[in-house]
């Protein structure tokens, strides 16, 4: 198996297995721990892609805001782990029924798949806007600020609601 | 005078009264109250002024017949709102613009003081709108309006005093049987635009020619298409005019204030339904059986009303038979081809009847309410106008030679005898035996009124006096045309006769002159013989009457209920339809298919909604799975279908 | 070469992990990080897409939801400490006072 194949299984691999622990841990320290290793190994994936930029945003994002976020909230609800109490509801077999015959349907209506050249690959921005070199991020910022402005202010706006509203909800009131 | 002006005198002729309608009713109440007399007869004096400039324009022979805006333009109907002023209209233009005019004068002396003054004012000139449209329409439609509309306003005005039972079921009832009459005459509307494509008279009339021949199976019967058109236009008149089997409402339209009974069941809105047949000869010339069945109609309701008459004991209840059977004698005019005639009398007998009504009221006035004749008695020297007046104008009605009532009657017995048509002779003896009624009656009237011993209160006495001058006034008004109408149509030298003729034609004549003459005397000794029994009955043995209403005492109930047709009305028509309507309208569609309905929706809407909330049980999971199963289903379905 | 359907199975599979775990577990914040799980998949699908169809428009969308992503999170964690004062606890079954 090639270099790219065998990089590809074994991010594959870490990340169905952390994936895993990560839902049936009892300590919620230990599935954010586990989700930590897995976000890692999705941005390894992302590498792979040829997507360095979302790499990074997948690391510096998740890995480092978000993850974070669970484990501050976790410390400061204090959460106790009670041994003796169960973790999952009575009826996870039919869950876990469920999400099979989801993987299941999913994997079969899209597998088998052939796709084309789109219009918006490296190259093709790169004649139609003149940039020297190819590099993912310029290709991301040029369609980003170009055709995508209008998102990019929405994303900011909704930052700014997620924000305020963090810390409205949050507020101890007196 | 150019045609430009001439449209907007007729235009206005009808739009004064309404003006003054609209005034009266929307400032009547808080502005104007008892001043309301100044604008309605402001406008109806304007009207009638125009209305004789209207007459002399016809009278040198021009006719008006144009429209002034489309009404309606939908597709291949269009119909417009004009006026058609012809030699018909312009006698109508004259009686109804005189009788209104003098009928608001005399409402100022008998209305004063009522709370609704204004709005009696109001609705008389929203009355001599509705009339004159009828009257100066150029197509059927707008006929039709003003056929409604003056029925509208004699539900307003007979139900004017509202707070009465009496006078508000009379009302009622006086719309409601119109609508039967009008539910035919609308028949009959559709079917001329069926049939001829068009609604205006002129176009209409002059291609009426297509119909004959024309037949329609109705029932199961044959019937020739300008026969059914006739006698279904002639529904119209039935229930408008008075005529049999619909003329129950009349008599009960007295309740209404005595002004109203002299303008609208007198004068103008029951000539309504004589004014559409003569306007629609064209049409019924087309189909004698129609002619018939109408002479019929009209002779049999004359002496139906005539017989009634003899025995009733209200002032007002005994005239209004009276018109009934005048009507009558218009209407059996028309049928046997003599529409000139009819119409002659409708011009006399408004001024009469008119008469005879005003009279009434001021004896009313006088008595204080009191309607009973034997209740009266020796009334002529304390009024001695009203007396005059009406002592005239019985003698007018009742046949007296050389009075208007003489040469329009004699007019349509002798047409009726001459006129060779098959039903001719008939309807003759029934007028003849009429006439004789009619003098026998109208008499009783003034003998018991007027003439004997005083026979009311102490406290009546004390109050009689005469009507004011608003009210005399036109009292006397009325008597010089109730005299002097006549001149118009003596026989033989008929102004009115020979005015008429370029519109109604000449009536055959099957008969000699001599006959003529012959049956002039006849109508002398009817009307003497009327006279003088009426003398002898009430003025000098008043016991013979009570002796005659005992001895024959089943005539005399069958005549004073009169001929309990409205008991038979109430138990063959009114008591079942009520009772559909309690029971299965009211019982069936409305309570349980519409209620059921309406209240069923909510309470299906409650239940399913009731349901339904049990879905949300507030566990998280549980919408969760919801979610992935609705995810699932839908991936599968996109999956099996490609 | 690695497939694309590789690519598919493993996002797939991963969002039915996600699945599962926010349909089995109790803690609010378990459930709470089964949603990233779920996102990350998609993302994943869409990086692979946009590779093999030399489209960069994927990864625009990446973008976009890791930011929704981020804020979602920031949100649901503010709700859960304001129901952990009310109910002193993060499970999910104890929270039902929204029910028809």
């Amino acid at each position: 198996m090639t270099l790219s194949q065998f990089f590809f299984f074994y991010n594959a691999i870490v990340i169905i297995s952390t994936a895993l622990l990560m839902v049936t841990r009892k300590s919620p320290v230990h599935s954010v721990i586990f989700m930590l290793i897995m976000f890692f190994h999705v941005a390894g994936l992302y590498l792979f892609l040829n997507a360095e930029f979302v790499a990074a945003l997948q690391v510096i994002v998740y890995a480092g805001a978000i993850l974070v976020l669970f484990l501050f909230v976790i410390f400061l609800l204090n959460l106790k782990v009670d041994r003796l109490e169960r973790q999952s509801i009575a009826n996870w077999p039919t869950a876990a029924v469920l999400s099979v015959a989801m993987f299941t349907v999913i994997a079969m209506a899209t597998s088998g798949m052939q796709v084309g050249p789109g219009k918006y690959s490296i190259e093709s921005l790169n004649r139609s806007f003149g940039i020297e070199g190819s590099s993912h991020i310029k290709a991301v910022g040029v369609l980003l600020y170009t055709k995508y402005i209008f998102p990019f202010e929405a994303a900011s706006l909704i930052l700014l609601v997620a924000m305020i509203g963090a810390i409205v909800l949050a507020k101890k009131s007196r | 005078m150019t045609k430009e002006i001439y449209s907007l005198i007729l235009t206005l002729i009808p739009a004064l009264p309404l003006l003054g309608f609209a005034v009266n009713i929307t400032l009547g109440r808080k502005f104007i109250r008892d001043k309301a007399h100044f604008i309605g007869i402001t406008m109806v004096l304007a009207s009638w002024i125009l209305a004789l400039i209207a007459f002399r324009e016809v009278y040198h022979g021009n006719i008006f017949d144009g429209d002034l805006y489309t009404w309606i333009s939908s597709g291949g109907f269009v119909v417009s709102v004009g006026f058609l002023v012809d030699q018909l209209t312009a006698v109508m233009l004259i009686v109804v613009t005189t009788v209104s005019l003098l009928v608001h004068i005399y409402s100022v002396g008998y209305m004063h003081g009522e709370a609704g003054f204004y709005r009696f004012f109001a609705y008389l000139n929203l009355f001599t709108f509705s009339m004159l449209m009828l009257i100066m329409g150029n197509n059927f439609l707008q006929l039709y309006f003003g056929w409604e509309a003056v029925g509208l306003c004699s539900y307003f005005l007979i139900g004017y005093y509202y707070e009465k039972k009496s006078a508000s079921d009379a009302g009622k009832k006086a719309f409601i049987v119109n609508r039967f009459g009008d539910f035919g005459f609308g028949l009959g509307v559709i079917l001329i635009f069926l049939t001829l494509g068009t609604l205006n008279y002129a176009d209409a009339f002059s291609n009426a020619d297509i119909l004959v021949g024309q037949s329609i199976n109705v029932l199961g019967n044959n019937m020739t298409m300008p026969t059914l058109i006739a006698l279904l236009l002639f529904c119209g008149a039935v229930g408008k005019s008075a005529q049999l089997p619909l003329h129950v409402w009349l008599p009960d339209a007295m309740e209404g204030p005595t002004p109203v009974s002299a303008l609208i069941h007198a004068a103008t809105m029951v000539t309504a339904g004589v004014f559409m047949v003569a306007r629609c000869a064209p049409i019924f010339n087309l189909s004698p059986a129609a002619m018939s069945v109408v002479a019929v109609t009209g002779a049999v309701t004359a002496l139906f009303a005539g017989t009634i008459a003899l025995v009733q004991r209200d002032i007002k209840r005994i005239i209004a038979y009276s018109t009934v059977s005048q009507l009558g004698y218009m209407v059996l005019a028309c049928g046997v081809g003599a529409y000139s005639a009819g119409i002659f009398h409708l011009f006399t007998h408004a001024f009469f009847k008119a008469l005879l009504f005003l009279g009434a009221g001021s004896v009313m006035h006088a008595m204080g309410g009191e309607l009973d004749i034997f209740k009266m008695g020796g009334l002529k020297k304390y009024m001695p106008v009203t007396y005059w007046t009406f002592l005239l104008a019985s003698f007018s009605i009742a046949g007296f030679p050389l009075m208007a009532g003489f040469f329009s009657k004699d007019e349509i017995l002798w047409l009726a005898f001459a006129s060779g048509t098959s039903v001719g002779k008939f309807v003759w003896v029934l007028g003849v035996i009429t006439a004789l009624l009619t003098a026998f009656y109208s008499f009783r009237i003034v003998f018991l009124t007027f003439h004997g011993e005083f026979r009311g209160t102490d406290d009546q006495k004390h109050h009689l006096h005469e009507s004011p001058l608003t009210m005399t006034v036109p009292l006397v008004l009325l008597a010089i045309g109730a005299v002097g109408a006549g001149w118009f149509g003596i026989p033989g030298h008929s102004a009115f006769g020979h005015f008429m003729e370029p519109l109604l034609g000449k009536p055959e004549v099957h008969a000699s002159h001599a006959a003529e003459y012959g049956l002039m005397a006849l109508a002398f000794v009817l009307f003497a013989a009327g006279y003088l029994g009426a003398k002898h009955l009430y003025l000098k043995r008043l016991d013979i009457p009570k002796k005659l209403s005992e001895n024959y005492s089943i005539i005399y109930d069958l005549l004073w209920n009169k001929y309990f047709v409205d008991e038979i009305y109430n138990a063959l028509v009114i008591r079942p339809t009520l009772w559909v309507a309690n029971s299965v309208i009211v019982g069936i569609t409305d309570g349980r298919i519409i209620e059921g309905i309406v209240n069923g929706v909510p309470k299906g809407i409650g239940r399913t909604g009731g349901i339904l909330r049990k879905l949300q049980g507030g566990k998280t999971h549980s919408y969760g799975a919801f979610m992935g199963y609705a995810f699932l289903f839908l991936l599968a379905i996109v999956f099996i279908w490609y | 070469m690695v497939p694309l359907d590789w690519y598919i199975w493993l996002a797939s599979a991963l969002f039915c992990i996600g699945v599962f775990g926010f349909l089995s577990r109790r803690n609010i914040i378990i459930m709470l990080m089964s949603i990233e799980l779920m996102l990350n998949a998609v993302n994943i699908s869409l990086v692979a897409f946009s590779h093999y169809m030399n489209d960069i428009r994927g990864h625009i969308m990446v973008f976009f939801i890791i930011t929704v992503a981020a804020a979602e999170a920031a949100i649901g964690l503010a709700i859960i400490i304001a129901m952990f004062r009310n109910n002193d606890t993060t499970n999910v079954d104890e929270m039902t006072e929204l029910k028809g």
